[in-house]
């Protein structure tokens, strides 16, 4: 492994880095290029649909409409869900991907690098014609990220092009799940076998196969859409003989799963970091692989209880419950784990542990919501509610989004050489982590009380809570910009510069190579020490 | 210091157990309530189960995980052990959990079968979402067929209130001292107390859900499908509610007011509505076997 270092750092000197700008990121084949292309598109995504989120607690800061009128309200709910899904969550997890993969196992590169560049360069295009929608004649998509029918075929020709740039989105991330496969299985360094691999790698594998299965089904669903709108099917339309309820079957046997593509990388995440921090090996390796498995495999299985409230047969509706039930228990061993990990560890708390550990505590409560969630008689109360929203806005946010926060932290070091500013890191750290419970913990007692989701104005009654939770909204949203701050100082004028192993606790392939990782890495397959890999033991 | 706290925790304790089965959100309101029906109160008690199953597996994991993070601080000389498996542990975090949850769907199902249970209903009420309102049909009474059949949607002055920069004071609109802004129609669901009433619903032009959470359920109003519940209320009131799936502009605007009389003055109320405007009998013959359940 040493031997693999040296050779790179030699390497460095001369790396083939691309000339020129458009050379260099138009044309890239290079997992580390493209990567960081990922991970900019997913941090400008995450503001273009920060700033909708801001509009809509805008207007939701006070009863009455004062700023928008309800269709912008619902374009903006709509858009918000699919910038910030397809977006930042799963671009982000991507480019996280691409940079870590082939550090982790020990590979040169991506298997497929120009489809590589194909799969990154698509999603541009994607959301501009999603984005341009806004500014078309009859306004854009109004029907939620749903897309639930008639309602979301009710609107003007915008629906074609939403379902289009859906499915270029489809078409990028099954190119990225089939690359990440093909790495993962046929790239992988002498000596470092699948129940050696690090969690990270673990759950993207998972992941990818997730995404194959499930993103063909989401264009099928939107495709029967976009017949049923301009050719004159009735897949979906009652008075031809269509079922308006299929839509929703087919549409969350894809959303369940795709709620796991956007929460276990970051699971695999929270399992690099803590490990590190605490010092200590990863309690129960081969049982958190396990885990993730059997939630990827229950993910197919549980999609109706998103639409308890359809009708369904008594029978469907129990079936339904017991299995999103049993969710809980592979998600329990998780966080069971990672508290054992913490457990006689040597902790010291960096701003990657810092939002490790929010991780573990915030998305337990979401997970906690979740839980209530499946309960049917107590679905059908909190169904379509603020309790729902929530819900999933403290698995997404408070889960995936301080999981990928945690990680940029964690890598941006070895990505680019330098560290960045601990200090304001910790201060991005308090500040989010203290306004994103302001403005989505009030959001249960709104639920509670009966405020259904999707509405722009709402009765006096719910109006304190409201204004606590957009107050909680603008502060987190104007917290990001120290997020970004934090970055631009690191990568252009930090003067810190990051040792090779950056974190004392570091374990695994990706901190054997120089800070920042050169352009090529891994041009000769290092040599596997186990005491290195998985944060030591791999046996359990 | 210890008072200070005492207050606040009183007040919160007191919300968070309200029982009072009020019909309006009231403004700092905790929790769900419990309801004007049976089953609105079972499912409040099954939704607080599952909370305090919640708080307390929250307090021993997140009590754990504190206790770590204080305990063992490098900074307080902590070293790490390289210990990383246990199988009695493992074992004991999976059966324990799986325990738990048999336990809570055991209710669960039982509530379940009761609110599926539509049979021996003595009325029938068609609900029908539209666009942004609710219509009403009075199917059946005892085995009579009333002929009432209104539509009902947001009044007036939350109407007006409502448009984008109306200058008009949403507090204002009150009933009784209590807001009603959007949660008020022109004209209410009647219904008579202590009579199990089946709901039929079902909607014309996109799915709509019709929620009253005084009643415990909510039920997705689909255009071609029609979905069956039923409610018995006890107590002479007025409950409000709104509709529950987005359907486009107005969703927000749609509300739901069912006002519950004593069984001789909602047939008062049923003969002063007589003789019905001629409306099409649009009412269904419903054989009570092929509904779907809610």
């Amino acid at each position: 492994m040493a031997h693999a270092a040296v050779h790179d750092t030699h390497h460095d000197a001369h790396d083939h880095k691309p000339e020129g700008f458009l050379h260099r990121w138009l044309f890239t084949t290079n997992h580390k290029d493209i990567g960081t292309l990922y991970l900019v598109f997913a941090l400008t995504m995450f503001f273009v649909g920060g700033s909708m989120a801001m509009i809509i607690r805008a207007e939701l800061f006070q009863p009455g409409l004062q700023l928008v009128q309800p269709e912008f309200f619902n374009e903006m709910t709509t858009i918000h869900a699919l910038v910030m899904i397809f977006g930042a969550v799963m671009p982000a997890f991507v480019g996280l991907g691409n940079w870590m993969i082939p550090l982790q196992i020990g590979a040169p590169d991506m298997a497929l690098p120009r489809m590589n560049n194909w799969s990154f360069w698509i999603l541009p295009f994607a959301f501009t014609l999603l984005l341009s929608t806004l500014f078309m004649p009859g306004a854009g998509p109004q029907g939620g990220w749903t897309l639930y029918p008639p309602l979301s075929l009710q609107g003007g020709n915008s629906v074609a092009f939403v379902i289009f740039a859906i499915h270029m989105m489809g078409i990028s991330s099954i190119m990225g799940a089939i690359n990440i496969i093909a790495t993962i299985l046929n790239m992988r360094a002498p000596g470092m076998d699948l129940l050696k691999m690090p969690i990270f790698t673990w759950t993207w594998l998972i992941t990818a196969f997730l995404l194959i299965a499930v993103m063909p089904v989401l264009a099928g669903a939107v495709t029967m859409l976009l017949t049923d709108k301009f050719f004159g099917t009735s897949f979906f339309n009652a008075a031809g003989g269509g079922d308006p309820v299929m839509f929703q079957h087919i549409f969350w046997f894809f959303g369940h799963p795709e709620v796991y593509i956007m929460i276990l990388p970051a699971f695999g995440i929270v399992s690099e970091i803590i490990p590190t921090f605490a010092r200590k090996p990863l309690f129960g390796y081969q049982a958190m692989i396990y885990a993730v498995a059997s939630i990827a495999f229950l993910s197919f299985i549980v999609w109706a209880h998103h639409m308890f409230t359809v009708g369904m047969p008594l029978g469907g509706e129990l079936y339904f419950m017991y299995a999103t039930m049993l969710i809980a228990i592979p998600t329990g061993v998780k966080v069971f784990n990672w508290v054992t990990t913490m457990w006689e560890g040597s902790m010291t708390f960096e701003t990657p542990m810092l939002f490790a550990i929010a991780f573990v505590i915030l998305f337990t409560i979401g997970g906690f919501s979740g839980l209530m969630l499946a309960i049917v008689p107590a679905d059908f109360q909190y169904h379509d509610t603020y309790f729902v929203v929530a819900h999933f806005h403290y698995v997404l946010v408070t889960g995936a989004i301080f999981a990928i926060m945690a990680s940029v932290y964690y890598w941006l070091p070895k990505w680019c050489g330098n560290m960045y500013s601990e200090r304001w890191g910790k201060i991005h750290f308090w500040m989010s982590v203290i306004s994103v419970n302001v403005l989505f913990f009030p959001q249960h007692f709104l639920g509670l009380a009966g405020m259904p989701r999707r509405i722009p104005d709402y009765n006096v009654a719910f109006a304190d809570f409201n204004m606590i939770s957009s107050i909680g909204g603008f502060w987190f949203g104007a917290s990001q910009l120290l997020f970004v701050g934090v970055i631009v100082h690191a990568v252009f004028f930090s003067k810190n510069r990051a040792t090779t192993r950056v974190w004392e606790g570091a374990r695994g392939l990706e901190w054997t190579v120089p800070s920042p990782a050169p352009h090529h890495t891994f041009s000769e397959p290092p040599v596997i020490d186990d005491s290195m890999l998985a944060h030591g033991d791999v046996t359990h | 210091m210890r008072r200070a706290l005492a207050a606040p925790a009183l007040i919160i304790l007191g919300m968070l157990a309200s029982t009072a089965a009020s019909a309006n959100p009231q403004p700092w309101q905790l929790n769900m309530t419990r309801g004007a029906t049976e089953t609105s109160a079972q499912v409040h008690d099954i939704h607080m189960i599952m909370f305090w199953i919640c708080v307390v597996i929250g307090v021993v994991v997140f009590g754990v995980m504190f206790v770590a993070m204080f305990r063992f601080r490098k900074s307080r000389g902590a070293v790490a052990a390289t210990w990383s498996h246990s199988t009695k542990l493992e074992a004991a975090w999976t059966i324990i959990p799986i325990l738990i949850l048999i336990g809570s769907a055991w209710p669960a199902t039982a509530l379940l079968l009761r609110m599926a249970d539509t049979s021996d209903s003595e009325m029938t009420i068609k609900v029908t979402g539209y666009q942004w309102k609710w219509r009403y049909e009075y199917v059946d009474y005892f085995g009579k067929q009333p002929g009432i059949n209104f539509v009902s949607s947001l009044e007036t002055q939350s109407n007006r209130t409502r448009q984008l920069d109306s200058g008009l004071d949403p507090a204002a609109i009150k009933v009784d001292g209590v807001s009603t802004y959007l949660l008020d129609v022109d004209k209410p669901l009647v219904l008579p107390a202590g009579v199990k009433v089946r709901f039929v619903v079902t909607a014309d032009d996109v799915i709509h859900a019709w929620w009253v959470p005084s009643l415990g359920w909510k039920q997705d109003a689909i255009p071609g499908i029609i979905n069956s519940a039923w409610t018995q209320v006890d107590q002479p009131g007025v409950y409000r509610g709104q509709c529950a799936e987005l359907c486009g502009r107005d969703h927000g605007f749609m509300p739901i007011v069912v006002k519950v009389l004593p069984k001789a003055e909602f047939e008062q109320w049923m003969t002063d509505q007589a003789p019905a405007p001629a409306v099409e009998a649009t009412a269904i013959t419903l054989a009570p076997t092929t509904a779907p359940q809610g």
